[in-house]
């Protein structure tokens, strides 16, 4: 801009401060900038879904196994032998239901693998067993068909949980075995074994000698009727080889198997890192490939209480815990969070003191909620005595953490009603009383339902308060009322997560997509109320 | 509360005709909002059965004056009103006076139309039942009939008597509330610049409605309109900075007030 002619714009237009080189350079700086921060938004809102969707998804992923459970189909002997129809109550159905699984094997024998077989359903068969007969007596007096539930870590193992199973594959040359049971030797008609051996962690000993220790992945080969495990194996003359192994499931025969009679089926995971032995992986199969497994939407973690068994234990403790604690909580908050705003917006004069109230309850709002577990603890269990453990005590101290959240939504959702509508109250006559109940209230009544709501949420998900006055206490029975001991949802899930048992993996992750369903199904309506029955003045 | 009553009615029409009385007083009003004074002695009369305009610049006090006497002005925490007003004699600020029985005698009309998020008919009949002044359904019905009628609205919302109010055009709203105010059966009726969010033709349909009204009820109106003032009132209260600066006949006042201030703001000097 220092000579003449370019002190007029392209338009031939006296260049001003608006439309000079400098001011176009700032107009340019101004939308480079705007355009940074629009990217740097979508990105932040970009990064902050893709979190959400693999929390989600992780859950979910985590979740969906416990939402089914296999169930085995036993012929149960309810005859009146075993089932003295005048003494149910007396009856040891475990050991029938026990007694018919063993028959279902009978070449196990040594008492260690019987108790090992016997692990494979469920310690609850026999409340099962007991419940449905008291329900239908008519399946007493022969053998019923009954579906019992697995052990956690045989239903583990059939969801693909326990081990990395790989397929039956067809051995491609002549298997002949010693004996049909017991420790046997095992020929194969060509070396391929040892290289596969070899490269499932077989340690390699003199003279080529390969053993397959408990960290290696376990071999099993099933022919003429049964399963033998691979031990060790040493290659022989004419090019065979010679192998040791265990048999898990006796053979009909030994008379050798041709080229694609016999079958090789590896478990990837070696024996010594899971918790399910080959013996108890080739029973399951046995059972599955007779059709006797078989895999059901799981109602008893939908509707039973906790239990130290994954397999039986339920979330439905937990929820009604959850509902009964939140009764009480919406019953004390509500009401008084509500008055409380009332007042203080409505009727309280504007002084120090409730200036001072006023701060002190936003200040509520932000002190960490186990400090109301204490109070809790301090004032209502020991100062007050009442019942530990109790939804009633619990929602009393969710309830005082709810308070400053109710109130500080109420008030603002008072003070958004415009003063024409007091005003024109006021102004024909009505009570500071009927224009507050009959007109500010109802208005604001939506905005109070959303806060409402919200702050039940959060008390929902709460769980340290309630941990000081022994809401985590192991419950088995269902709460029938607001003083029977209780756990709650986020707390069960706590607990869950703690526990040591594979099993309760599926149960934890399961348990928050239940408490997500909860919570989100409360936002949904707190959405709805606001859409619904917001005014515009 | 009797004037629900023919009597009561008749003694009004007749007074109307004789030279108007003083309905209400002001003697030495002073207002202080906290620290700062908003009016200075004010003394006022409002005639019975006339339309009292208060005209102004804005924040000269006329519509602090006009607050003061239902007393709308206790809802602001830091108002503070001193002096004297008085209804037919009984002075409003006495601690013994009801301010309930007060607003449902001295109704009020605002500058924004504000019916209640209710429907037309709930609008209408919330004062009347609030002060119990309908004894059956039907009577009640008929207040509301009435009032709506009144205040010119009637024929337009007949049909739509349970649609909200809100729903209605700016100009319905604000005759809404007339009709809302007038239901009650006030003595006195305030109208705190009601046209201001009005446009021309509804201004035009509230000030005829403002006239008739004048049968019936004693008026006080604040507007900025001058010729709204001239059109509508019989007395004109002109003030400024908080002072009231000359109060008269509306013909004097618009044809050879006394005051230079009134001369200047009248014709548009200044305000």
């Amino acid at each position: 801009m220092t000579d003449a002619i370019s002190s007029f714009g392209a338009v031939g237009r006296p260049v001003s401060i608006h439309t000079d080189d400098a001011a176009k350079a700032r107009l340019k700086g101004r939308y480079r900038t705007e355009t940074w921060f629009k990217w740097l938004g979508a990105a932040a809102v970009a990064v902050a879904g893709l979190f959400l969707v693999l929390l989600l998804s992780t859950i979910v992923t985590q979740a969906i196994p416990a939402l089914r459970q296999n169930y085995l189909t036993l012929p149960i002997d309810l005859s009146a032998a075993k089932v003295d129809p005048a003494k149910l109550d007396e009856v040891n159905y475990d050991a029938i239901a026990q007694e018919a699984l063993t028959a279902k094997f009978p070449d196990v024998t040594s008492r260690q693998d019987k108790r090992l077989l016997r692990g494979l359903i469920s310690t609850g068969t026999g409340v099962f067993l007991r419940k449905d007969i008291a329900a239908d007596p008519g399946m007493l007096g022969g053998t019923v068909d009954y579906a019992v539930p697995l052990d956690d870590f045989a239903d583990l193992y059939l969801k693909g949980l326990l081990a990395d199973v790989g397929s039956d594959e067809a051995i491609s040359t002549s298997v002949t075995p010693s004996q049909t049971s017991g420790d046997i030797d095992l020929t194969f008609g060509d070396d391929a074994m040892l290289a596969l051996a070899r490269g499932h962690g077989a340690t390699e000993g003199e003279n080529g000698r390969l053993t397959l220790t408990s960290g290696a992945s376990s071999l099993l080969v099933a022919f003429n009727g049964g399963t033998v495990k691979l031990t060790a194996l040493s290659p022989a003359a004419n090019g065979t080889v010679i192998a040791k192994g265990t048999v898990i499931e006796a053979l009909d025969s030994t008379a050798p198997a041709a080229s694609g009679q016999a079958f090789l089926r590896v478990i990837e995971t070696p024996e010594a890192s899971r918790k399910i032995s080959d013996k108890v992986i080739v029973w399951l199969d046995t059972l599955k490939s007779a059709g006797l497994i078989e895999s059901r939407f799981n109602s008893i973690f939908f509707f039973t209480g906790a239990s130290r068994e994954p397999e039986l234990a339920g979330v439905w403790g937990a929820v009604v815990g959850s509902f009964l604690t939140m009764i009480v909580t919406l019953a004390i908050a509500f009401p008084i969070g509500v008055s409380a705003a009332i007042y203080l917006e409505e009727f309280a004069p504007k002084n120090r003191l409730t200036t001072m109230i006023e701060v002190n309850i936003n200040n509520l709002a932000a002190v960490p909620s186990i400090v109301f577990g204490l109070l809790g603890l301090a004032v209502f269990l020991n100062f007050f005595g009442m019942p530990r453990s109790a939804p009633v005590v619990g929602g009393m101290v969710l309830a005082l953490m709810t308070l400053p959240i109710i109130i500080i939504a109420s008030r603002a959702s008072l003070r958004a009603v415009p003063p024409s509508i007091r005003e024109a109250a006021l102004g024909i006559g009505a009570s500071k009383v009927q224009t507050v109940f009959h007109h500010v209230l109802p208005l604001a009544m939506p905005g109070i339902m959303t806060g409402t709501i919200l702050g039940m949420a959060h008390a929902l998900g709460e769980t340290a308060p309630l941990l000081m006055i022994g809401m985590v206490a192991f419950i088995v029975d269902i709460p029938g009322g607001f003083t029977d001991p209780a756990t709650i949802l986020p707390v069960q899930i706590f607990m869950w997560a703690d526990f040591p048992e594979a099993g309760f993996q599926q149960k934890t992750s399961a348990a928050i997509l239940i408490l997500l369903v909860f919570l989100v199904i409360m936002n949904a309506i707190a959405v709805i109320l606001r859409r619904r029955f917001e005014r515009r003045w | 509360m009797n004037i629900m009553t023919e009597a009561g009615v008749e003694q009004k029409l007749s007074s109307a005709t004789n030279a108007p009385s003083i309905k209400m007083k002001g003697e030495k009003v002073s207002v202080h909002y906290g620290e700062k004074r908003a009016l200075f002695d004010v003394d006022l009369d409002v005639r019975e059965n006339q339309v009292t305009a208060l005209i102004g610049p804005s924040g000269c006090g006329k519509s602090t004056f006009l607050r003061c006497l239902n007393r709308m002005n206790d809802t602001i925490d830091i108002a503070r009103v001193s002096g004297k007003i008085t209804l037919d004699g009984e002075d409003v600020y006495d601690p013994k006076i009801d301010v309930v029985e007060l607003r449902a005698r001295v109704g009020m009309v605002f500058q924004k139309p504000n019916p209640f998020p209710k429907s037309i008919y709930e609008n209408v009949a919330y004062g009347p039942r609030i002060h119990g002044l309908a004894r059956s359904k039907a009577e009640l019905d008929g207040i509301v009939e009435s009032s709506l009628k009144k205040a010119g609205l009637f024929n337009e919302v007949k049909d739509r008597l349970l649609e909200s109010g809100t729903g209605l055009s700016g100009g319905q709203q604000q005759r809404l509330c007339i009709a809302r105010a007038i239901a009650v059966s006030p003595e006195v009726i305030l109208m705190d610049e009601p046209c201001s969010a009005l446009d021309p033709i509804a201004t035009a349909r509230v000030e005829e409605l403002i006239d008739e009204l004048r049968e019936n009820y004693t008026i006080v109106i604040v507007t900025h309109s001058m010729q709204q003032a001239a059109r509508v009132s019989q007395r004109t209260a002109m003030f400024h900075l908080g002072y009231l600066v000359e109060e008269g006949a509306t013909d004097k006042m618009f044809t050879n007030p006394d005051d230079k201030r009134t001369q200047d703001y009248i014709t548009g000097r200044f305000g």
